[in-house]
């Protein structure tokens, strides 16, 4: 046992008496989508109007908190007023001071302003009984929303380095690693490994220099957990890549925030500045022999960053290329020296891990997947926003209790999992436990949970087209299957969409794939054939009907739409004609005109300058 | 550092190099903090990091300049346009949006900025703000839920305040 300087638990009352002083909070988002919304100014008009204290009956003061992202972005502004226990959605600035009138000085919520049930239409008082929040368990998001991000106090009084008093007091590193790998956390980045073992792996480097990384390259497209984390409770990741430090023997660490997140940038070095100064980090930590600095390193926009050797060699001022594997960084990482390199939300998990115990995080989730993971639920359902729920939850109770069904009740056909490196799930998994192994069994993968659900009208080869793009263009370039091969399979894909393809691309495609999952340098280039291999397995049809039948079952691809000129509607003004850059379009003046499909690109020019809107497009 | 016919100011150069310690690992910041001062990377400032930095060419500088999608080589307009085309974005969306900007700026998919040199378009692939998708920012200011006909607004309303300026 290490006697601390700091005796955390007195923080802890100090902090939640001044959490008490405060008189009645209203906490209002003001994450990146809040402050899309306006939460700014909302923040303004309450504090404006809380300047006159004496209104108020039950509380002698008001305080205006803003806080980080409540994952509900859509429903934005978002505002808690925990007295009651209220939410108020798509608050904008003129309904401040209804809320400010009837909720905090007569106690009595602002019906208009609460979420309405799209099942049962009724508007919904408590905001753990909102469908969305109902079916959640938020570990790592758990203070995200409730506290004021750019406060050290308020984290402290949410918990905050209580996990890291613990293990410096009893000053056994082999004990935390034993307790991660005990609560059988995996990697919540990508590919899953398990974090005990990864940290059991470095700590056998001990004695030089070696170094904590937090990857917060979040870039696959539809995903923003990390985000949430960093701006909404930085001080849980810090906390987190402190315990790490001391388990490993670090005595730095480096956190990699993508350059497109400023406010998280924002967050954490003030969260930084403000842990240094209050000996939560820095030298001689609470008064103990463990030291720990941390750094921030801003990406400057490369998806390819998130593997982990490429971070390194970003972090190093280089071109962000993967090195091969091994040696690995927990043996030769940045700078040559041991690396521990985990990704922000399995950080996130790890005070949770020393407060709750390893058998309680491993009471969550499958025999395989142990605890909770968060999922950025997006595209065609109500409740779009960041999600976090046990690993043994299915697809389906993520759409329809979560997201409360797909939107103006249309049917379901896809869900995206894992961005451009995951695969596609259908109706037929609807069932299956969103958890490595049986997304890995079904050809997808978590990844870093991007979900993205998508109805009868997404035209599942476009986007197949639309991944492989991106991975194409995110191609380092280094090893050639990736550079050539994801080149190739979007030409492939790019000809099937114009409605060029031959039934020979689809095997072409296929064996493309294939070799390029088998020899890729990293990460990237082996995920990248993942939306085309599992596309092509649930959706041939679909790729059969674009080539055989020249058809889009969706209506999206405009190669396969027709242009047609109304008879009854045109006035034979020959305007369409005119501007038509393939003279495609002929007539005689003042009778209708029509257009040759052979000759026509789908340029859309005649419709836009239709002047009596006669040119349909089907 | 004799003669050098450059219009760059070398104390701005400098005193990012003596922020930075000279050091190779803080290239990248130090190119964002270029960037920063002159809206884009002035050739002659790359070549000037590289001679300074210790085990540094001019061309490992150009070699990581040019493989972050965040550094310009060109200059960029006074106003940024960063359309995002993730996942979400598109699904709901994003590229008749791309229509619009393009064909109310007079921008095509080789001309990124406009002649009078006021807006530059990008796409990027996520801004992480995708319940509020599609997004657009336009520097800093986040434009959630666009449509082809709102983003033309936001546009009209930037070119008429610039107008009366």
């Amino acid at each position: 046992m290490t006697n601390l300087s700091i005796n955390i638990k007195d923080e802890q009352q100090k902090a939640l008496d001044m959490i008490k002083s405060q008189g009645l909070r209203v906490l209002v988002c003001s994450g990146t989508g809040c402050i899309a919304n306006g939460s700014l100014k909302v923040i303004e008009k309450f504090r404006e109007l809380g300047a006159n204290v004496s209104t108020l009956t039950d509380y002698d003061k008001m305080t205006i908190v803003p806080t980080g992202c409540h994952g509900f972005c859509e429903q934005g502004v978002l505002v808690l007023i925990p007295d009651l226990d209220v939410t108020y959605v798509k608050v904008h600035v003129e309904d401040v001071e209804e809320i400010y009138h009837s909720h905090v000085v007569e106690g009595k919520p602002v019906e208009r302003l609460l979420y309405v049930d799209p099942n049962t239409q009724q508007p919904v008082y408590k905001n753990e009984e909102i469908n969305f929040y109902a079916k959640q368990t938020r570990t790592a998001l758990a203070n995200c929303g409730h506290i004021n991000a750019e406060s050290l106090d308020e984290a402290i009084s949410a918990r905050g380095y209580e996990a890291l008093a613990k293990v410096l007091e009893a000053g056994n590193p082999d004990a935390v690693i034993q307790e991660v790998l005990d609560s059988g956390l995996r990697g919540r980045g990508g590919a899953g490994f398990s974090t005990g073992l990864k940290w059991k792996f470095t700590a056998a480097n001990r004695g030089g220099k070696s170094y904590v990384v937090c990857n917060g390259d979040e870039g696959d497209p539809g995903a923003f957990m990390d985000r949430s984390v960093m701006e909404g409770d930085p001080h849980k990741l810090i906390e987190g890549m402190a315990i790490a430090a001391f388990a490993i023997g670090a005595d730095e660490g480096y956190i990699y925030v993508r350059a497109e997140y400023p406010l998280a940038i924002k967050r954490l070095r003030k969260a930084i500045a403000d842990a240094t100064e209050r000996n939560y980090l820095g030298k001689n930590i609470m008064g103990t022999e463990f030291s720990f600095d941390l750094h921030i390193k801003e990406g400057a926009g490369a998806f390819v960053c998130g593997e982990e050797s490429a971070l390194i060699a970003s972090i190093e001022g280089e071109r962000g290329m993967p090195r091969p594997k091994p040696p690995f960084p927990a043996n030769k990482g940045l700078f040559g020296r041991p690396t521990l390199i985990n990704n922000v939300e399995t950080l996130a998990n790890i005070p949770v891990i020393i407060l709750n115990g390893a058998e309680w995080f491993s009471s969550l989730g499958t025999e395989t997947a142990k605890g909770t993971k968060t999922f950025a639920l997006t595209g065609e359902v109500n409740n779009t926003g960041l999600i976090e729920v046990p690993m043994n939850t299915t697809l389906r109770q993520i759409i329809y209790d979560i997201g409360g069904g797909i939107r103006n009740g249309k049917k379901f056909k896809a869900a995206q999992i894992g961005g451009p490196s995951g695969g596609c799930l259908t109706e037929e998994h609807l069932d299956l436990t969103l958890d490595y192994d049986s997304l890995a069994k079904a050809g997808a993968m978590v990844g870093s949970g991007g979900l993205v659900i998508m109805n009868e009208d997404t035209c599942i080869v476009e986007v197949a087209r639309f991944f492989m793009n991106f991975t194409q263009y995110e191609s380092c370039g280094k090893c050639a299957p990736c550079r050539e091969g994801t080149k190739n399979m979007l030409r492939i894909l790019e000809k099937i969409v114009k409605g060029k393809g031959e039934m020979e691309d689809l095997d072409r495609l296929e064996e493309l794939a294939h070799t390029v999952r088998n020899s890729a340098l990293c990460g990237l280039g082996k995920t990248a054939p993942n939306p085309v291999l599992s596309t092509l397995k649930y959706f041939r049809d679909e790729y059969i009907a674009h080539i055989k039948d020249k058809k889009c079952p969706a209506g999206v691809c405009t190669a396969f739409k027709k242009f047609e000129i109304d008879p009854e509607k045109c006035k034979g003004c020959s305007k369409c004609a005119r501007n038509c850059p393939v003279g495609a379009i002929s007539g005689e003046l003042k009778s209708p005109y029509t257009i040759d499909q052979n000759k026509c690109i789908k340029c859309g020019a005649c419709i836009d300058n239709c002047p009596f809107k006669a040119i349909e497009k089907k | 550092m004799s003669e050098r016919s450059s219009n760059l100011d070398f104390k701005v150069l400098d005193e990012i190099l003596e922020t930075y310690e000279y050091k190779k690992s803080y290239l990248i910041a130090m190119l964002q903090k270029v960037q920063e001062v002159y809206n884009y990377l002035p050739e002659d400032a790359m070549t000037y990091l590289g001679e300074k930095i210790d085990g540094v060419s001019p061309a490992t500088v150009y070699g990581v300049a040019t493989f972050y999608a965040q550094f310009s080589l060109e200059p960029k307009g006074k106003y940024v346009i960063k359309l995002c085309d993730g996942t979400a974005c598109h699904v709901r969306g994003s590229m008749p949006v791309l229509d619009a900007v393009r064909k109310k700026l007079g921008l095509t998919n080789d001309k990124s900025t406009t002649d009078d040199g006021m807006f530059s378009l990008e796409t990027v692939s996520c801004l992480g703000a995708c319940g509020l998708a599609p997004v657009v920012v336009i520097n800093e200011t986040v434009y959630p839920k666009m449509t082809p006909d709102a983003i033309e607004i936001a546009l009209e309303s930037i070119i008429k305040q610039e107008k009366e300026a």
